[in-house]
C-alpha cells in the first residue's frame, strides 16, 4: 500500500508545485493520508474543469456541426454525434446573399489589413516617444492618453459621422481605416510602451555614442526588438477588425461593400426562408480567420494581454 | 503596470510636484517628440477632443442632419427625464453590468486559481477557456446564440432530457436580457488570462512560509493569494464595468436591431444608436445620451477608484 502510493507520489499534481512533504515534521505520519487527498483534490479539480470546458466549447462544436448537417435535422436531431454530413450548406450560403460570400471576405480583409498597418505605424512611433523621449507635456499626454481607454466611444460618435459625412467618405472604407493611422488605439500604444521601458538602455547609449539619431534608433535598435508586442498588436487587431460589427453598420452602405459581420445579419432578416443550414455555414466560415489567428498566435495574445493588465 | 495604475502614479507625482517650488527645465527631444507624436496629436484632436466639443454643442441643439442645429437649450435633457423608453434602456443596461460583471469575475478569479502554478494541461484549459472571450464579440456567435437559447435549441434540448420544456429564451421579455447576460459570462477568458498572469507575479515565498506555518490551501486563498491580487480585480472590475456598458453588437444582434422583445434587451447603446441613426434622426438628442453615458461610466469609474481606497492593497 505505501509503495504503491510512493510509486505515484511524482505523478501528483501539486497546485503550488514547491511543498514537498517535510518526512522530519510530527506530521509525517499523515504523508500517505495527505498524497491520498492530494490525488483526489487534483482529479476533482480536472473533472470540473473539463466539465467547464465542455459547456463553454460545446455551442462552438454544436455550429460546426450543425453546419454540416441538411436543414431539416438541424433542430430535430441536437446531438453533434451523425454521419450524415455534408458540405452542401456552405456551397448554399456561400452564394446566398446578394453578392458571392468572398466578396465579403475581401472587404474584411482590405480592413484589417489597413488596420494592423495603420496601427503598427502610428502606436508604435507614439509609443516610442512616450517611453524613449523627452519633450514637452509627456506626462500630460500621456495620461490624457490613457484617459481615451476609458473614455466610451459614442461620445464621439455623431460628430465623427458628420465629420466623414462631410468628407464624402461615407460608403468607403477610410472612416474605418484612417483614424488607425492616427494612433486612435490607446491600447495599443499603452502596450507599446510598457514593451520599450523593458528594453535595456545600454543598447540606446550604444547607439547614440554612435552617433544614431531617434530616426535611427526607433527603425534600427526599438522596431526589430519589440517584434513580439507588434505581432500582439497584428493579432489583436485582426481579431477585433473582423468581429468588428458596429462600425461597418455605420458606415458601409451598399452591399457591396459590406463585411463578413454585415452580411451575416443577412441571414438574420432573411429568416422567413429559414436557411439555418446556409447562416450556420457562413457564420463557420466567418470564424475560421478568427480561430487560425488565434491559434498562430495564442502565445503573444497571452502575454500580450498580460503585459497590458499587470505590473 | 497597468493603465490605471499609470494613471495613479502620475497623479501622485503631480500631487507631490505642486508642493515644491518646479525647477525650470529643459527637454531634450522637444523636436523628436513633436514628429514622433504627430500622428497622435492630429487623432488626438481630430477624432476625440474636437468630436467631443462638438457632441457637447449637439447636446443643447435639435438636429437631424439635413437642417442645420438648433439650439434649444435644455430641451433633450428634460425631455430624457419623461422618455420612458429611455428609463427602460438605463434599467436594462444597469441590470446587464451589475449581474454580468460580477459573475464574470468571479468565474474568471476561480478558473485562474484552479489552473495556477504549472498544472497538468495548463496551456489546453487556457486556450478553451479563452477562445470563446475573442470570438464573443462576432455577429457569427450572436447568431449562433439566438439558436442555442431558441425555442428549439440545445438549451432546451438539454432541459428536455429532464423532462422541462424550457421557453423560447431569447423571444421571452423575461429570459432574452438573461441570455445576454451568459453570453457575457461565457467571455470570461480574458479577464482569466489577466488573473492568471497576476497570479505568476506574487511570490512563491510566501506560500511557502504559509506551508510551513501549516496554513490550508483555503487560508492561503484567503490571506494571501486575494489581498495581493486586489489591484487586479481592481482593474478587470473597473475595464470591465466599462465595457459591459458599451456592449452593442450581441443585443443588435439578437433582437435583430429591436431591442426586443419588448424593448428587454434596449441596451442603452442600442437606444442611443436608434435615435441618432434611424429616422428622424435625433442626432442632438443622442449626443445628450452620449453624455448621458459619459457621466454614468465616469461616475461609477470614480465610485470604483474611491472605494478602492478600503479594499484595493498596494504594496508599494
Amino acid at each position: 500500500m505505501t509503495t504503491d502510493l510512493q510509486s505515484t507520489q511524482p505523478k501528483t499534481v501539486d497546485p503550488y508545485g514547491k511543498a514537498t512533504p517535510d518526512l522530519s515534521t510530527p506530521r509525517s505520519r499523515s504523508i500517505a493520508g495527505n498524497l491520498v487527498r492530494q490525488r483526489i483534490r487534483s482529479v476533482v479539480k480536472h473533472l470540473a474543469l473539463i466539465g467547464l470546458s465542455l459547456i463553454m466549447i460545446y455551442p462552438l462544436i454544436w455550429l460546426l456541426i450543425s453546419s454540416m448537417k441538411p436543414n431539416e435535422q438541424i433542430f430535430t436531431d441536437l446531438s453533434i454525434f451523425t454521419t450524415d454530413l455534408s458540405l452542401e450548406n456552405y456551397a448554399h450560403g456561400w452564394n446566398a446573399q446578394l453578392f458571392p460570400f468572398h466578396v465579403y471576405l475581401i472587404n474584411s480583409s482590405i480592413l484589417v489589413l489597413g488596420a494592423i498597418i495603420g496601427n503598427l505605424i502610428s502606436c508604435s512611433m507614439a509609443a516610442y516617444a512616450f517611453a524613449r523621449l523627452d519633450f514637452r507635456f509627456r506626462t500630460l499626454t500621456f495620461a490624457l492618453m490613457l484617459g481615451t481607454i476609458l473614455l466610451p466611444f459614442h461620445v464621439v460618435l455623431v460628430p465623427q459621422f458628420i465629420l466623414f459625412r462631410e468628407l464624402g467618405w461615407l460608403d468607403t472604407f477610410l472612416p474605418l481605416v484612417v483614424p488607425k493611422f492616427l494612433a486612435t488605439e490607446a491600447f495599443f500604444i499603452f502596450l507599446m510602451v510598457q514593451f520599450i521601458r523593458s528594453l535595456p538602455n545600454e543598447l540606446y547609449e550604444a547607439a547614440r555614442i554612435d552617433g544614431a539619431g531617434h530616426f535611427r534608433q526607433f527603425v534600427q535598435i526599438t522596431l526589430p526588438l519589440m517584434i513580439p508586442a507588434l505581432a500582439t498588436t497584428t493579432i489583436f487587431t485582426f481579431i477585433w477588425t473582423w468581429a468588428d460589427f458596429f462600425g461597418p453598420l455605420l458606415y458601409l452602405r451598399s452591399p457591396e461593400n459590406y463585411t463578413v459581420s454585415q452580411a451575416l445579419t443577412g441571414f438574420i432578416d432573411a429568416q422567413s426562408t429559414s436557411n439555418y443550414g446556409a447562416m450556420f455555414a457562413m457564420s463557420v466560415v466567418s470564424l475560421i480567420p478568427l480561430f487560425i489567428a488565434f491559434l498562430i498566435g495564442q502565445k503573444f495574445l497571452v502575454k500580450g494581454f498580460a503585459k497590458s493588465g499587470i505590473k | 503596470m497597468s493603465s490605471l495604475g499609470e494613471l495613479r502614479t502620475i497623479a501622485k507625482q503631480t500631487k507631490a510636484q505642486k508642493s515644491e517650488k518646479r525647477a525650470k527645465r529643459t527637454y531634450r527631444d522637444n523636436k523628436a517628440g513633436f514628429v514622433f507624436m504627430l500622428p497622435w496629436i492630429t487623432g488626438f484632436f481630430v477624432f476625440t477632443v474636437g468630436p467631443m466639443l462638438v457632441s457637447l454643442y449637439l447636446a443643447f441643439t435639435d438636429y437631424s442632419l439635413l437642417q442645420p442645429p438648433q439650439w434649444t437649450g435644455l430641451d433633450n435633457f428634460t425631455r430624457m427625464w419623461g422618455d420612458e423608453r429611455l428609463w427602460k434602456s438605463l434599467e436594462v443596461t444597469f441590470i446587464y453590468v451589475f449581474v454580468s460583471v460580477p459573475f464574470v469575475l468571479a468565474l474568471a478569479l476561480a478558473v485562474a486559481v484552479l489552473l495556477d502554478r504549472g498544472m497538468r494541461g495548463l496551456s489546453f484549459y487556457r486556450s478553451v477557456f479563452y477562445l470563446p472571450s475573442l470570438m464573443g464579440g462576432s455577429v457569427a456567435v450572436a447568431i449562433l446564440w439566438r439558436q442555442v437559447f431558441g425555442y428549439d435549441g440545445i438549451v432546451n434540448g438539454f432541459l428536455g432530457l429532464f423532462g422541462i420544456q424550457g421557453p423560447g429564451w431569447v423571444a421571452h421579455p423575461d429570459y432574452a436580457l438573461g441570455t445576454l447576460i451568459v453570453l457575457n459570462i461565457w467571455t470570461f477568458g480574458s479577464p482569466m488570462i489577466i488573473f492568471l498572469a497576476g497570479l505568476r507575479q506574487i511570490p512563491d515565498m510566501y506560500y511557502e512560509a504559509a506551508n510551513v506555518d501549516g496554513a490550508g490551501k483555503v487560508r492561503q486563498f484567503f490571506t494571501i493569494t486575494l489581498p495581493l491580487l486586489t489591484p487586479i480585480i481592481f482593474f478587470n472590475l473597473v475595464l470591465q464595468t466599462i465595457f459591459a456598458f458599451q456592449n452593442f453588437t450581441q443585443a443588435y444582434v439578437v433582437s435583430g436591431g429591436t431591442g426586443g422583445p419588448s424593448d428587454s434587451t434596449l441596451f442603452y447603446t442600442l437606444y442611443l444608436y436608434q435615435q441618432a441613426f434611424n429616422s428622424p434622426m435625433q442626432m442632438g438628442y443622442a449626443s445628450a445620451m452620449a453624455w448621458l453615458l459619459v457621466l454614468f461610466i465616469g461616475g461609477l469609474t470614480a465610485v470604483n477608484f474611491w472605494l478602492s481606497k478600503y479594499w484595493v492593497f498596494y504594496d508599494d
